[in-house]
C-alpha cells in the first residue's frame, strides 16, 4: 500500500502484536527498485504511531530506521531540510517518541555518492541534537544484528540516594545496572504424561523437593523442621536463621566514598562483576552538575574514587569498589560514574609465577621473533582507524542465543529439525574474520615461518583435546573426513595395530585383540586400553568424557569376555571404583550403574570367580551407600 | 534452595563446588608441633602486651592455638598434633620417655583439628600439672635423651600419608639453645650425633624442621650452641634467623581467617594463534569471591544431617515421573520442544579452545566491560613445545604496542568473548605482586549491556554540565582526599571476618564474640581535617550556591511524599486506637469481635505489621500486649 504523497514508501504491516505472521512477512520482504527519502519513512511511521496511541504511551513510543543513508533526500516545498528535520523532531518530542537510527555501510562509498552521503549523515546526526534520538554506525551484518535488541529490558534502580562524600556533602544519585548477563532462557520440562486427545494439557512439570533423614530414609524432616549446619574443621555447627540474625553484621544502607586514588592502582582485572552505572538524581540539577564536576575533574586528574557500597538496609554484608568517570559527549546524556566491585583480600591467592626474564634462552623469542610477533600484533587490528571497530561488545550479539532463537523459529514449523550449523553472520564471532586473515597473510606466516610449535612427543593425551571441534564449523567436517577415511584405510588395509590411537579406539582395540601373530597382544592391548579409560576419566571436567570412556570400557569388557580374560575385566572394575570414590569421581560410579555395566559372571566366562548375583550387585550396591 | 534443578544450563566455569572438591583432592599439610615442657619453660617471663608476665609455655600454646583456629577454618583438612617433650608422664605409641602425644577423644594422635581438640588445649593449664607434668629429660648420668625422643614420636607421627601429596613438617618451640649443655664429654658428643641423625633421617623422609625460639630478657637464643647444626642453617641466614622467627610467631598469631587454595590449574587449554597453528596455555583462578564454608542441612530435632529428594510430577495427571528428557518453550501459542542433546548442540559453538580473533588498543576495552571475575593464563610446554616462546613474544609486543586480543572462549556448555589484557610482572620488596602473563576478562555481548543513562535524557534542554571553576573546585577536593598507597588487597571483607568469628565462638562455645573491626569505613577524622572541610566547602559553594541545605531537604521533602502520607495515616491511627480499651478487649476475649479495620488501628498505631489474617493479627496484638 503506496502512502499518499509519500512516494516509494510502502507500509508493509500495520502495527500489531508480533506473531507469526508477521516473522513470515518480514521474510517476503519486497526489493524496492527506486531509491527512497529516509525523511519521508520517518514521517510515516511517525504518522502511523500518532493515528494509533495518539499522545498516550509517552516514552514508549519508538521509530527504528535502517538505512545505508545513500539516496539524496528531496528539498521540501518549503523551508530548508533543517526546518523539516525541526519540525519532526518536535513532533516527535511532543508525542514522546524515540527514534533510533542504524546506518548500515557495508562496503565503501563510491566518490559521487560521497557528498550525498555527507549530507544525509548530517541530516541524521541532527536528530539527536533536538530530540531523543540515537544514531549508530555498522559496517557488517555481525554488528546490525548486535545493534538490533531481541529484549528490551525495563532498567530498575539497585539504590537511590546519597553518594556520602563526607558527612558534609551527599550527591544524590540513583544507581542502575550498566552490564548483566543474559542467561540462556530456561526452558520448561516437558511431561507427556496428559493423553494426546487433551486439548488443555499444560505438559508442565512439577518438582518436588523432600526432606528425608539420611539414617531413616522414611522420614520425611518438614521445612520448617531444618536447621542449617555450618562446617567448622570436621564437624558440623547447627545455628538456627534467629540466631545468626541477632549477632551477624548488618551495615547500614549507604554509600559512602573512602577516598580517591590514581587508576593505576587498580589493575583491570580485579574488576570483580557485572556493572553498575552511578546517575545523578534526574529531579536534582545541582546533583547532575556536581557528578559532573567531579567526574570531569577524575578524568583529567586519572583518579578513581573508592566506595563503600550498603545497597539495602538488611545487605549480609558491604561492597567495595571503584567508581570511574563516565564523561558523556551527548548534550542530552548526563555524566555519569561507571562502578567496579573490587576484591577483598580473602578473594585474592596469591599464586606465584616464575618471571618470563628468568625463564632459559630456549623459551624466550629472540629479536627476529620478536619482531614478526610485533609486525603480527600490530598487523591483525580489529580496530583500524579507518574502519568500524570490529566485534565491539555493544554491536556483538550473543551467538548461543541468536542460534537458539533461530532454532526456535525452525522448530515451531519443523519440529523435526536438526540443529542448523552456526550461521555465517555468528561465526564472524567465534571464528577469525577469513577476510582478514587473507588480507594480514604476510603478517601470519612470517610469524608461523619465526615460530615452530610441535606436540610433545612424550605425551599424546594432548591429541584428545587437539581434535575436538566446534560443531557446525568447518574443522570440524573435515575431521569427520579424516576419521572416517582412517576406519576405512585402517578395515580395508589390514593395517596391523600396534597401539590404541585417539581416533578410533574401539576399532584399534579391537584390531589388536583379533592379532594373531603373538598372544602378547592381547595384554597389550588390555593394558593400553586400561590406561586410556582411566585417562578420560581423570582428564573429565563434569563427566563430559563419561560417555567415550563407558564406550571403551564396553568394548573391553566384550574383549573380555571373548578372548577368556574376564578376571582382568573384573579386576580392573574394582580397582576403577576405588579410584573414583577417592577421587571425588562418584559420578562415575552411578554412571556406570545407570548403564548397567556389571562385573564379567561365570555365566558368561567360566574363569570368572562372580556370580551373576554378585555381578549385578556390585555397582548398584555401591550407589545405596551413603558418601 | 541450595539445588540447582537446571544442571544442564549450569555454567561449568566457575562452579564453587566443584573447586572445592577439586581442592580436597590436592596436597594438605601435615604438622607436628613439638613444645619444650621443661621446667624451664614455666618460669622464665617474659613480659606480654598487656604488660602482665607470660611464660614460654604458655607464649608457645597461644601461638599454636590461634594458628589452629586460623587452620580450621583455612585449610581444614590439614591434619595436627601436639607434643610435649621433657614431661614426666608419658603418652607416645612407641612408649617412649619424657614425651607426651596431646590429644582428646574420637580423634588419632595426628589428625584433622576439632572443636573439642582447641577447647582442650585452651585449658590446658588447669590440668598439665596434673596429668602431664614437666621434668628435666635431659640429665647427665642417665642416657635419656628426650628431644631424640621427641623426634622420633613426631618422625613416627608424620609416616602418615605419602610424601608426594603430603607436605610434613615439625615445629620445635624450645627456649634452651643448649639441650646437652649439662652433659660432659663423650656423652655429649654422642647425644648430638645421634640426635642429628634422627633430624638427618627424618628429612630424608621428606620431612622439614622448623625452629621456633623464644628468647630470654637478659639473653638471646644462640642458635650456633646447638640447632643451627639441627636445622641446617649458614653465614647470613644464621644472623637472621632470630629475628625472623619473632616475627614469624606474631605471624602465626595474627593470619587473617580465609580459605586458602593451593595454586592449581582449572583448565588446560589450546590456544589456537593463527591458520592452524596452537599453543597450550593454563589458566588459574586468582581472584574468585569467597564463599562461606559449606552448608549442610540438618534436622533441628535430631541434628543429623538431612538430604534432598527431587521428584518430578506430572502436572497434569499428577503422576511421579522419572526426569524429563525434554523441555519446552512456548512460542506462538505452541509449545516447541527439546531434546537435552538439542539444547547442548546450540551451546556447543567452541569446545575447549580459545581461539585469537585480532587486536585493538586498550582505549577499546571500556570500563563497563566486565561481567565477572578475570582468569589467568600462563603458557606450558608441556604438551605443545613452543607454547612458551610464542606466548612471551605476544605479551610483550601487546605491551609495547598497548593492545589486547580479542578471542573467543568456548567450553561445550558456556561460550563468551573475550579480552586477553597482558600484565607486566610487579615485583616490591615482598616479592612478586602481580605475575607476568594474560588476564582473560569476560567481555559482554550486546544483549548484556543497558544504556540506563538515556533513560532520563532531556528531550528539550540540554543536561547541565560542571564548568571550569567547578572541576577545578572537584579537582581540590579530590587532591584532599586521597588514598596514596590503596591496594585492592588491604580490606577484609568484614561480613566473612564476623561470620567465622561467630562459628568460632559457637564450636568452641566461648562466652563472647570476638571484636572485628570493619576496616571499610570511611577515615571520619580525617574528613573533619580543616583541608578537607574547606575544599569541600568550597565545592559545595561553588556547584549548589548557597542552596546546599535548600536542595538537600528538597530531596528529602520529595522522598518524604509516600512517607509523610504513611505517617499521617499511623497518627491517625493512634488517635482512633485511642479511643479503645485494649487491655479490657484483650483481657475479656473481645479482641475477636473487632473489625479488621479496628484491629489495624492499634497496629499501626504500634507500628505493626498489618498483613495476615484476622486471627494472625489478634495473635500478633496479643503478643505485642505481653499476654
Amino acid at each position: 500500500m503506496e502512502v499518499g504523497g509519500y512516494e516509494h514508501v510502502v507500509v508493509l504491516q500495520n502495527i500489531k502484536v508480533v506473531d507469526g505472521d508477521l516473522v513470515e512477512t518480514l521474510k517476503k520482504i519486497p526489493r524496492g527498485t527506486l531509491p527512497g527519502d529516509f525523511l519521508d519513512a520517518i514521517v510515516v511511521g511517525m504518522d502511523m504511531l500518532i493515528k494509533k496511541y495518539s499522545s498516550t504511551n509517552k516514552g514508549k513510543k519508538r521509530l527504528c530506521l535502517i538505512t545505508n543513508g545513500l539516496s539524496p533526500i528531496k528539498d521540501p516545498y518549503e523551508g530548508s531540510k533543517e526546518d523539516q528535520v525541526n519540525a519532526i523532531a518536535q513532533q516527535m518530542t511532543s508525542h514522546g517518541m524515540k527514534l533510533e537510527s542504524v546506518v548500515v555501510r557495508e562496503s565503501v562509498v563510491l566518490d559521487e555518492n560521497v557528498s550525498v552521503m555527507e549530507e544525509n549523515d548530517r541530516i541524521l546526526n541532527l536528530f539527536p541534537k533536538r530530540t531523543c534520538a540515537k544514531m549508530v554506525f555498522v559496517e557488517s551484518s555481525t554488528s546490525l544484528l548486535g545493534a538490533l535488541k531481541t529484549r528490551s529490558i525495563s532498567p530498575v534502580t539497585i539504590f537511590r540516594g546519597d553518594l556520602e562524600i563526607s558527612p558534609k556533602l551527599k550527591i544524590k544519585v540513583w544507581v542502575y545496572k550498566k552490564t548483566s548477563e543474559e542467561k540462556f532462557p530456561t526452558l520448561k520440562k516437558y511431561s507427556d504424561k496428559a493423553p494426546s486427545t487433551d486439548k488443555f494439557a499444560s505438559h508442565e512439570v512439577k518438582v518436588d523437593f523432600e526432606y528425608k533423614s539420611v539414617e531413616d530414609a522414611n522420614k520425611v524432616v518438614p521445612p520448617e523442621q531444618r536447621i542449617k549446619g555450618y562446617q567448622y574443621g570436621p564437624q558440623v555447627v547447627p545455628i538456627s536463621a534467629d540466631e545468626w540474625d541477632a549477632v551477624k553484621f548488618k551495615p547500614e544502607k549507604s554509600v559512602k566514598v573512602l577516598g580517591f586514588t590514581d587508576s593505576s592502582n587498580i589493575m583491570r582485572h580485579h574488576y570483580m562483576k557485572d556493572v553498575n552505572i552511578f546517575i545523578a538524581d534526574p529531579g536534582d540539577q545541582n546533583a547532575i552538575l556536581a557528578v559532573s564536576a567531579l567526574a570531569r575533574a577524575m578524568k583529567e586528574m586519572h583518579k578513581v574514587a573508592i566506595l563503600r557500597c550498603v545497597w539495602r538496609q538488611g545487605q549480609g554484608n558491604v561492597v567495595v569498589g571503584a567508581l570511574t568517570p563516565n564523561v558523556s559527549d551527548n548534550d542530552h546524556v548526563p555524566d555519569s560514574f561507571y562502578f567496579n566491585v573490587l576484591p577483598f583480600a580473602e578473594d585474592v591467592r596469591e599464586f606465584q609465577f616464575p618471571s618470563f626474564s628468568n625463564l632459559p634462552a630456549s623459551l624466550l623469542p629472540d629479536e627476529e621473533q620478536q619482531e614478526a610477533a610485533d609486525n603480527f600484533v600490530k598487523m591483525l587490528d580489529l580496530a583500524p582507524s579507518d574502519k568500524e571497530e570490529m566485534l565491539q561488545p555493544d554491536f556483538t550479539p550473543n551467538p548461543v542465543l541468536e542460534r537458539f532463537y533461530n532454532y526456535l523459529e525452525l522448530k515451531s514449523k519443523h519440529p523435526d529439525a536438526a540443529v542448523p550449523p552456526l550461521d555465517k553472520t555468528l561465526k564472524r564471532i567465534t571464528e577469525p574474520d577469513p577476510e582478514l586473515l587473507a588480507k594480514k597473510k604476510s603478517a601470519i606466516d612470517s610469524l608461523l615461518r619465526h615460530f615452530e610449535v610441535k606436540q610433545n612427543p612424550k605425551l599424546k593425551k594432548s591429541m584428545k583435546r587437539m581434535r575436538e571441534k566446534p560443531s557446525g564449523s568447518d574443522e570440524e567436517d573435515n575431521y569427520r573426513r579424516i576419521t572416517s577415511k582412517n576406519k576405512v584405510d585402517l578395515i580395508e588395509n589390514g593395517v596391523k595395530v600396534e597401539k590404541i590411537g585417539d581416533l578410533t579406539p574401539v576399532q584399534d582395540f579391537e584390531l589388536m585383540m583379533s592379532r594373531r601373530d603373538n598372544p602378547e597382544w592381547i595384554n597389550r592391548a588390555i593394558t593400553e586400553m586400561k590406561n586410556k579409560i582411566h585417562d578420560l576419566i581423570e582428564d573429565s571436567i563434569e563427566g563430559d568424557n563419561y560417555p567415550k570412556a563407558l564406550d571403551l570400557l564396553v568394548a573391553l569388557r566384550k574383549g573380555c569376555i571373548l578372548e577368556q580374560e574376564p578376571k582382568q575385566f573384573n579386576d580392573f572394575l574394582h580397582q576403577l571404583c576405588k579410584f573414583c570414590l577417592e577421587h571425588d569421581l562418584r559420578s562415575f560410579c552411578d554412571f556406570l550403574a545407570s548403564k548397567g555395566i556389571t562385573l564379567i559372571s561365570k555365566t558368561e566366562a567360566v574363569d570368572s570367580d562372580v556370580t551373576e548375583e554378585e555381578a549385578r550387585n556390585y555397582l548398584v550396591k555401591r550407589e545405596a551407600k551413603p558418601e | 534452595m541450595e539445588l540447582d534443578p537446571d544442571d544442564v544450563f549450569r555454567d561449568d566455569d566457575d562452579d564453587p563446588e566443584n573447586e572445592a572438591l577439586r581442592q580436597r583432592a590436592s596436597s594438605k599439610e601435615l604438622v607436628v608441633y613439638l613444645v619444650d615442657a621443661s621446667p624451664k619453660m614455666f618460669s622464665t617471663n617474659c613480659p606480654s602486651e598487656d604488660q602482665k608476665d607470660e611464660s614460654h609455655f604458655r607464649i608457645a600454646i597461644s601461638c599454636i592455638l590461634e594458628s589452629l583456629k586460623t587452620q580450621i577454618i583455612n585449610r581444614s583438612y590439614d591434619e595436627v598434633a601436639v607434643c610435649f617433650f621433657n614431661t614426666r608422664e608419658k603418652k607416645n605409641l612407641q612408649d617412649l620417655n619424657s614425651v607426651f602425644v596431646f590429644n582428646v577423644a574420637d580423634r588419632e594422635f595426628l589428625d584433622r583439628p576439632t572443636a573439642k581438640f582447641i577447647k582442650e588445649l585452651s585449658r590446658l593449664e588447669e590440668f598439665f600439672v596434673k596429668e602431664i607434668g614437666s621434668q628435666h629429660g635431659i640429665v647427665s648420668g642417665s642416657r635419656e635423651n628426650s628431644l631424640y625422643n621427641a623426634l622420633w614420636v613426631a618422625q613416627a607421627l608424620l609416616r602418615k600419608g605419602s610424601a608426594k601429596t603430603a607436605d610434613k613438617r615439625i615445629l620445635i618451640f624450645t627456649d634452651e639453645d643448649d639441650p646437652f649443655g649439662n652433659i660432659k664429654g663423650g656423652a655429649k658428643a654422642d647425644m648430638t650425633r645421634t640426635t642429628l641423625q634422627r633430624v638427618k633421617d627424618a628429612q630424608d623422609l621428606g620431612i622439614s624442621i622448623e625452629l621456633l625460639p623464644l628468647s630470654q630478657l637478659d639473653r638471646e637464643f644462640n642458635v650456633s650452641l646447638f640447632y643451627a647444626d639441627l636445622i641446617g642453617l649458614q653465614g647470613e641466614d644464621l644472623a637472621q634467623f632470630v629475628p625472623a622467627a619473632g616475627e614469624r610467631m606474631e605471624d602465626m598469631k595474627y593470619q587473617l581467617r580465609k580459605r586458602m587454595f593451593k595454586k592449581r590449574i582449572v583448565r588446560k587449554l589450546t590456544f589456537s594463534v593463527a591458520n592452524g597453528v596452537s599453543i597450550e596455555v593454563h589458566t588459574y583462578a586468582f581472584i574468585r569471591p569467597t564463599v562461606l564454608g559449606s552448608i549442610t542441612w540438618l534436622d533441628s530435632v535430631t541434628n543429623q544431617p538431612i538430604k534432598i529428594e527431587r521428584s518430578f510430577i506430572c502436572a497434569d495427571t499428577g503422576a511421579l515421573m522419572q526426569e524429563p528428557p525434554k523441555h519446552f518453550q512456548t512460542y506462538k501459542n505452541q509449545n516447541v520442544k527439546f531434546s537435552v542433546e538439542e539444547l547442548s548442540e546450540i551451546k556447543r559453538v567452541s569446545t575447549g579452545q580459545l581461539r585469537l580473533l585480532g587486536f585493538k588498543p586498550l582505549s577499546c576495552l571500556k570500563d563497563y566491560h566486565n561481567l565477572r571475575p578475570s582468569t589467568f593464563i600462563f603458557p606450558s610446554d608441556e604438551e605443545v613445545i613452543g607454547s612458551t616462546r610464542i606466548f612471551i613474544a605476544l605479551h610483550r609486543s601487546m605491551i609495547r604496542l598497548n593492545r589486547f586480543a580479542v578471542a573467543f572462549y568456548g567450553t561445550s556448555s558456556h561460550s563468551q568473548l573475550v579480552a586477553l589484557v597482558a600484565q607486566e610482572e610487579i615485583i616490591d620488596s615482598g616479592g612478586q605482586v602481580e605475575p607476568p602473563g594474560m588476564h582473560m576478562i569476560c567481555l559482554p555481548y550486546s544483549d548484556d549491556i543497558r544504556h540506563a543513562e538515556e533513560l532520563h535524557s532531556g528531550t528539550n534542554a540540554a543536561i547541565p554540565r560542571a564548568n571550569e571553576d567547578q572541576i577545578k573546585k572537584a579537582a581540590a577536593l579530590i587532591k584532599r582526599i586521597d588514598l596514596k598507597d590503596f591496594s585492592v588487597y588491604q580490606f577484609a571483607n568484614p561480613g566473612l571476618q564476623r561470620h567465622y568469628a561467630i562459628l568460632q565462638a559457637l564450636a568452641l562455645e566461648e562466652d563472647d564474640l570476638p571484636e572485628i573491626k570493619d576496616e571499610t569505613v570511611p577515615d571520619e577524622e580525617g574528613l573533619a581535617r580543616p583541608g578537607v572541610v574547606k575544599a569541600i566547602e568550597e565545592f559545595k559553594l561553588s556547584v549548589y550556591g548557597d542552596k546546599y541545605d535548600e536542595s538537600d531537604n528538597a530531596g528529602h521533602k520529595k522522598v518524604s511524599e509516600a512517607s509523610k502520607k504513611r505517617k499521617a495515616l499511623a497518627d491517625g491511627a493512634v488517635q482512633k486506637s485511642a479511643q479503645y480499651n485494649w487491655d479490657a478487649l484483650a483481657d475479656s476475649g473481645k479482641l475477636k469481635d473487632l473489625t479488621v479495620v479496628e484491629l489495624k488501628f492499634y497496629l499501626s498505631a504500634h507500628d505493626l505489621p498489618v498483613s495476615g489474617k484476622k486471627e494472625d493479627l489478634v495473635k500478633r496484638i496479643l503478643t505485642h500486649m505481653g499476654k
